[in-house]
């Protein structure tokens, strides 16, 4: 609640009063690509069998409900590896990595996430053979998260 | 200590692929967040999530300050024996928190 005088000084400062302002420099969009290349590692991340299940308007961004599911067998020969995370424009770009197996039966991950702006989230997924596909969605937040602690 | 809850199926058939839903009690303080007199309230997050079954990790999670307070977080897995899945969340400082939950498996 202390940080609820700043927070509005801010929304009536605007735009240049926010660049001042104590806090942390945001990711950019650059900055998720830059992770996700490192997530990659080299593959092509492609669009396809990774479905991510977010709402399109977030009233509350301190907990987004985020569902990510991948159109695997999940046998030993061929299963989801990792399945990771990214925003575009919190503080920092990763969100989190999940790491599965076979044992799994279901390559299916859910979780609640901060989204600290209106951006794009983007859910990829690193299969056993290498290869990386991936899935994005864009939405609005209306709250985001952080702004008042 | 904080409060974990998770939720196992107490039964399923053996291969079945059953929920697993784990949440514990945390801030996740994100590092990010100033104090009045200038500074930012320092990082403690929940950085890592495990689940033990069966004699391997069966689920993992690196988790970063983007995940929301009080970290929930659940996915599949395949019943293939009786026994007990061991839940670990580890914190930034090193600090592990543990939670046990039975299943059995016909």
């Amino acid at each position: 609640m202390i940080l609820r005088a700043p927070s509005r000084r801010l929304l009536l400062a605007g735009g240049l009063a926010l660049a001042a302002a104590p806090f942390p420099a945001r990711a950019t969009p650059e900055a998720a690509r830059a992770a996700m290349r490192a997530f990659a590692g080299g593959a092509e991340p492609r669009r396809g069998r990774v479905e991510l299940d977010i709402p399109t308007l977030v009233e509350n961004g301190n907990a987004v409900p985020t569902v990510v599911r991948v159109d695997s067998p999940m046998t030993e020969e061929d299963h989801v590896v990792e399945i990771a995370l990214f925003n575009e424009r919190n503080p920092l770009p990763d969100i989190a990595r999940f790491h599965l197996g076979p044992r799994c039966g279901e390559a299916w991950v859910s979780t609640r996430i901060r989204l600290g702006d209106t951006q794009t989230v983007h859910a990829l997924a690193r299969m056993k053979d290498g290869s990386v596909w991936a899935a994005s969605a864009e939405l609005i937040v209306t709250l985001p998260a952080c702004i008042e602690g | 200590m904080s409060r974990a809850l998770v939720s196992v199926p107490p039964r399923a058939r053996r291969g079945e692929v059953v929920e697993i839903r784990a949440m514990v009690q945390h801030e996740m303080e994100t590092g990010f967040r100033p104090l009045p007199q200038g500074g930012f309230v320092p990082r403690l997050i929940l950085r890592r999530f495990e689940c033990d079954y069966d004699g391997a990790t069966v689920f993992a999670a690196d988790l970063h300050p983007a995940i929301s307070a009080n970290p929930y977080i659940a996915f599949r897995l395949r019943a293939t024996r009786s026994g007990e899945l061991v839940f670990r969340w580890i914190d930034d400082r090193g600090a592990v928190r543990e939670e046990r939950a039975a299943i059995e498996v016909a």
